[in-house]
């Protein structure tokens, strides 16, 4: 190619001493920065997609519950709002160590890094314990649609019982869906706190964190959402 | 500036294809290039897989009884035609093909933003077919490409799991392709190279996979919740517990719609980039086609009721989808338009990537012209589910995206092996393909408005004159591709060695040696000037 | 770039935040307000969604190409929502000519 490139007034500096001085560079980048500006925002595209995906799921909700909106009433009413709630906060609580995690990897804090992302790790598993055991307990109650799904008539509250059962359809694909996504994001977390157990994560590739960081997140909105959206629908006050 | 035709590249050089040996170094390769290199080869394994259903299905329908085989399996060669023919190769073909390869080279980086993720949507891709794949080996689906509800649901008792499931995985071969993309072009473009400098293609590819990331989680959820149905035998398009089937309808093609614009826009993309190299002037309104990629995409999120015009959907809903329908045809009209103009007082050849790019704009307009038929209300009743709707995208799936697949394959061909084809064969075979083409298709249109539904293995008898036609059509269109397969692959051992810019195109692709070096450019370059600086035909610049 | 990210401090408060909210959708579950119980907990859920968004992941202090894309995700669900909806909820309205 052309010599000139290189002592023109346009000139780019050389890579090779840009690439050398950072081993967490990689080659594609010019430097640092723009590796981390394009690792968030690959990563917020991808949450954009996710948006759509759980969008399906909510679509067909917002459909289904103003058709049959007793029968999503009476299933609400049937779940465990103290269960629906206690994981509520154990998922903002991993949100919050979450975010302290990043913090820690950014400022380069070693020991704090590895026991926030653990925290955040327990956290995670401990809203799958809720899960599965509210699973088990509708199991229990025969509440399962496809597989055992015959619920006792108090449990209809007078709503019409193909209704209730597409409402708990919703209710198992929807939080096994979100449950899905936990275990994905306790992988991944398992992958940073292992990475950095071994010294691998520092102040400049610290971006893997908070890459990791935003997926968890988001996966802490989608439960935003469902928390009122499945447990909450025609109050508790009756 | 641009290297000159007469140079002898010399042939100990070391680049992309012979940088590593070994079946490793191409199974777990980073390089954008060899990945293109390796999607091109799978997806035209699926090409030629989905083109033997057609021909089998070509052959059968010669008779009006039907002369191949029994109706149960000639449902399941056009769902797997369908299903093998648009989600593994129409949807990666450009994008996957061309636009790996080409698309770090246009904006100047070294790869793509992320390698690694690129290597990984291969293998999903790989994934997704083998599921396919598997499907159709142990006897197909029937379905339909459509997987409607609740036929899929409830009841056929053929592989729709399996399917669904390698079309679900496909998906994020997609998504990952599109996200790597979209990164890419908004964060690594060389120094100069500003939105408004860069190639239609770039433009084109980018529109695609604003489409890839928000339109395909959807088909994939909804495959999904039709894969726990079929497991549960309970779900949420299940009338028994108050479902609606048509709410699947709404999530497939919120998807399908748009993604029919994912298999054109790549291609658009490759004409400007013909049609302006060919005829030696620089694109007619550089920015209305620009904005115009990214109009289509935006409006084709619109407009997928008019897939559901008969479907019990409201009529309500559907004026609105059938006014937006005549909308998303403005920009591509636009299009069509300013390649015209481009065309116009250009100093033309017609080397065979030119004949495919000329026969995009002449049997894309007559295709997307259809769709209008179709995307009115009152005429689409009549035309819905019948031989016309295929004959519409056929003309814009074949006669548009294949043709500019084609093209672009021909034109970036002596970048991606250093060698040149033997261009008289490739336009030989260029014609065949558009002779073989409007015989198979056009009588479709005819038996179309003349009643003949679709997916019916039989036919009445007054049919049979235009059905054979199609057939024999298919068999001459099925030979024209064979053609290109010969001399392309010929001509990476013996065809003659490329240099840098055969074509004496623009563009910083051209500005490399071909093949290019495994970080693609030797000095990082820099955009100081406008995209396309075709020289003026009438005015000479000084 | 990403120079100035929130302190500890911020963190603390938004965590906080979320869980006061948190607790009065509990709450209000138990009280009777109507139609107003759903609109409170889809409110609440708004401003808890934009609390770990906007601080948790660093929303306020990134590239507003990153808001676009969260905009865009938001925009093209809507899309899907409502016109889905658009036909769910007016097919009552007309009905084609029968036989």
């Amino acid at each position: 190619m052309s010599e000139s490139a290189a002592s023109s007034p346009l000139a780019v500096p050389p890579r090779e001493s840009a690439h050398s001085a950072n081993p967490a560079l990689h080659h594609q980048f010019e430097d640092i920065e723009q590796q981390h500006d394009a690792g968030n925002f690959g990563m917020w595209v991808f949450l954009a997609t996710e948006m759509l995906f759980f969008g399906g799921v909510f679509t067909g909700y917002i459909i289904y519950r103003s058709l049959y909106y007793s029968g999503f009433a009476a299933g609400s009413r049937g779940l465990e709002i103290d269960l629906g709630a206690a994981m509520m906060f154990v998922l903002l609580a991993s949100s919050f160590t979450m975010a302290m995690a990043v913090h820690a990897a950014r400022e380069g804090k070693h020991r704090p890094l590895i026991g926030f992302l653990t925290a955040t790790i327990i956290l995670g598993i401990a809203f799958l314990g809720m899960k599965f055991t509210e699973y088990f307990h509708k199991w229990q109650e025969h509440m399962v649609p496809g597989l055992n799904f015959h619920p006792a008539l108090e449990s209809l509250r007078g709503a019409p019982e193909r209704t209730v059962e597409m409402f708990m359809c919703f209710y198992f694909f929807m939080t096994g869906l979100h449950a899905l996504h936990m275990i994905i994001g306790i992988g991944l977390l398992t992958i940073m706190a292992i990475l950095a157990w071994r010294g691998k994560i520092s102040r400049e590739n610290y971006n893997r964190v908070e890459v990791s960081g935003l997926y968890w997140h988001f996966v802490d909105i989608i439960w935003i959402y469902l928390f009122p959206l499945l447990y909450l629908i025609g109050g508790r006050y009756k | 500036m641009s290297t000159a035709v007469a140079e002898v590249p010399v042939q100990s050089r070391i680049h992309y294809l012979n940088a590593n040996y070994g079946i490793k170094s191409w199974l777990f390769t980073t390089d954008h290039k060899r990945i293109a290199l390796l999607y091109l080869g799978s997806i035209t394994l699926m090409f030629f897989i989905g083109g033997a259903m057609a021909v089998l299905m070509r052959l059968h329908l010669i008779e009006p009884a039907g002369a191949l085989v029994q109706p149960e399996t000639y449902n399941k060669l056009f769902t797997m035609h369908g299903v093998v023919m648009l989600f593994f190769f129409l949807v990666p073909s450009i994008p996957a093909t061309l636009g790996n390869f080409l698309v770090p080279m246009m904006i100047g980086a070294r790869d793509l933003a992320f390698p690694r993720l690129n290597l990984l949507s291969w293998y999903v891709y790989i994934t997704g077919a083998t599921f396919t794949l598997y499907s159709l080996i142990s006897g197909g689906v029937d379905t339909g490409w459509t997987f409607y509800t609740p036929l899929s649901t409830h009841y056929l008792t053929t592989h729709v799991i399996a399917a669904a499931m390698g079309i679900f995985i496909n998906g994020f071969s997609s998504i990952l392709t599109g996200l790597n993309f979209i990164v890419t072009i908004h964060k690594m473009r060389a120094p100069g190279m500003t939105w408004k400098r860069m190639p239609l293609f770039l433009w084109s590819m980018y529109a695609t996979s604003v489409i890839f990331v928000l339109a395909t989680p959807v088909i994939a959820i909804a495959l999904f919740l039709v894969m726990l149905e079929r497991v549960f035998h309970v779900g949420i398009f299940d009338p028994a517990i108050g479902g609606d089937p048509v709410l699947f309808q709404h999530l497939f093609w919120f998807y399908s719609h748009p993604a029919v614009y994912i298999m054109i826009l790549p291609g658009m993309g490759v004409v400007s980039e013909l049609v302006t190299c060919f005829s030696r002037k620089k694109p007619f309104g550089y920015i209305f086609i620009a904005y115009s990629s990214l109009a289509i995409a935006m409006i084709s999120f619109f407009v997928w009721g008019h897939h559901m015009f008969v479907s019990g959907q409201s009529l309500y809903a559907g004026f609105i989808f059938s006014a937006l329908s005549f909308a998303v045809a403005i920009p591509s009209a636009i299009k069509v338009f300013n390649w015209t103009a481009t065309l116009y007082k250009g100093s033309i050849s017609y080397q065979a990537p030119m004949l495919y790019a000329l026969g995009f704009i002449g049997l894309f307009t007559m295709g997307g012209l259809t769709g209008l038929f179709l995307a009115s209300m009152a005429t689409d009743i009549h035309l819905h589910d019948t031989y016309f709707v295929i004959a519409h995208f056929h003309y814009i799936m074949v006669g548009g995206a294949v043709m500019a697949y084609l093209g672009g394959i021909h034109f970036w061909w002596p970048k991606i092996t250093g060698r040149l084809y033997h261009d008289g064969w490739a336009r030989f075979a260029a014609l065949v393909i558009f002779v073989g083409f409007n015989l198979t298709f056009f009588p479709q249109y005819m038996l179309g408005y003349l009643g003949m539904p679709r997916r019916y293995a039989v036919y009445p008898a007054e049919f049979q004159v235009l059905n054979v036609m199609s057939s024999a059509g298919a068999s001459i269109l099925g030979v024209g591709y064979l053609i290109p397969f010969v001399y392309l692959l010929w001509s990476i051992r013996y065809g003659p060695v490329a240099g840098a810019n055969p074509w004496g195109a623009k563009g910083l692709e051209w500005e490399t040696p071909s093949p290019p070096p495994t970080d693609n450019f030797e000095e990082p370059p820099i955009v100081p000037e406008e995209p396309y600086g075709y020289a003026e035909p009438e005015h000479a610049h000084v | 770039m990403n120079e100035e990210n929130p302190s500890v401090g911020t963190y603390i408060l938004v965590f906080m935040t979320l869980l006061v909210l948190a607790a009065l959708t509990t709450g209000i579950a138990y009280v009777d307000l109507g139609p107003f119980n759903t609109v409170i907990a889809l409110a609440i859920a708004v401003v808890k969604m934009s609390l770990v968004g906007l601080f948790f992941m660093h929303l306020w202090y990134s590239p507003g190409l990153s808001r676009i894309v969260v905009l865009a995700g938001f925009f093209w669900l809507a899309l899907m929502v409502s016109f889905t909806l658009a036909d769910v909820f007016t097919r009552s309205w007309i009905n084609p000519p029968g036989p």
